[in-house]
């Protein structure tokens, strides 16, 4: 076995979240389930239905994705965002490397009321 | 904290799997070879996203089974060095804090990059973040097992793992985590969440709710 490239591409939460779904359904359709594969697809759904990106959707990501270009972020802090939406300011100097020099104080905010508004908070989290 | 990975392997199919689709076989093998295993320098592998060539299949003498070369893509867990990650406190030792993702347990949030100042309570077997208050007095704020927790990924490793002996037998059996996390909660923000989510009742300086008017 031979790995071409360690990271081709990176995924969202939601995007591993839709693809393991997938899965559990059609083998409980159809095979016998395998050990291993059957018990990291578990666990990882399990860890991810406690997250937010259960109330994602493609369009929500894509739709948050385009309002985020005017920031000039990059992509893990773009990424970092969808999986983990800052609802805070200091979830924002977290993610985002040097935020007081690269974001303003109106740019901070308006990413927190573009959160709030495409991934709504939600009461269990 | 996912990425894909495209990797390329030869698939030997075994005649009895003949009169299932090709690439519902390979889809399954694949699965079985390596869901939920770590590959050295690539990270921990969930699922088969796609597959993207299936090059010729051979039979070779004195072989009934087909071999065919496929390239493919898998899901895999890998987070970026600096990433933030939301887990579990799995227990706390005196090494420092083990934490939990649930498919994934082998991170540490080692004492130094815990919050300044901390201190390890005996009794409860708990790392405690003493919070110094306004007064002069300290705040202390525990990490119980089971609490949700905010940290960042500062380093990771992987570790060559032996092949271990068939089962039954007494081999000498490794306890070696083949791919290790190290974290750490030494900033603002990071840390259990509860710490930062109700700001009037911390009172911290960095703390700043989003209502706050500056």
């Amino acid at each position: 076995m031979e790995t071409i490239k360690p990271n081709a591409a990176f995924l969202c939460n939601n995007e591993v979240m839709l693809v393991l779904q997938k899965l559990k359904d059609n083998t409980q359709k159809k095979h016998k389930r395998e050990g291993s594969l059957a018990t990291v697809t578990y666990e990882t759904v399990h860890y991810l239905q406690d997250t937010v990106c259960k109330n994602q959707s493609a369009q929500s990501i894509q739709k948050f994705l385009d309002a985020m270009k005017q920031f000039k972020l990059t992509k893990t802090e773009k990424l970092m965002m969808v999986n983990t939406p800052p609802r805070t300011e200091l979830e924002i100097q977290l993610i985002v490397q040097e935020s007081e020099e690269r974001l303003s104080e109106d740019d901070v905010r308006n990413i927190i009321t573009l959160v709030n508004e495409i991934f709504p908070p939600t009461d269990s989290t | 904290m996912f990425v894909l990975a495209e990797m390329k392997d030869v698939i030997r199919i075994t005649p009895e799997h003949f009169h299932q689709s090709l690439s519902e076989s390979i889809t399954t093998l694949l699965n079985r070879k390596l869901a939920n295993k770590v590959v050295l320098n690539v990270g921990l592998c969930i699922a088969l996203f796609d597959i993207t060539d299936i090059g010729h299949s051979y039979i070779f003498p004195g072989d009934g089974s087909s071999h065919t070369e496929v390239k493919f893509r898998y899901i895999v867990f890998r987070p970026i060095v600096e990433e933030i990650l939301i887990g579990k406190i799995k227990n706390c030792s005196r090494e420092g804090v083990h934490v939990t993702l649930g498919f994934f347990d082998d991170i540490l949030i080692p004492v130094n990059a815990l919050q300044h100042p901390s201190r390890f309570d005996e009794t409860d077997q708990a790392w405690v973040w003493e919070y110094p208050k306004e007064d002069g007095e300290k705040h202390d704020l525990f990490m119980d097992s089971g609490e949700s927790i905010r940290f960042r990924v500062t380093s990771e490793a992987f570790e060559e793992i032996f092949p271990t002996g068939p089962p039954g037998t007494e081999c000498t059996t490794q306890t070696i985590a083949p791919y290790r996390l190290v974290g750490g909660i030494n900033e603002p923000g990071l840390g259990l969440l509860t710490w930062w989510e109700a700001p009037e009742q911390d009172d911290g300086d960095e703390n700043e709710d989003q209502e706050n008017d500056e």
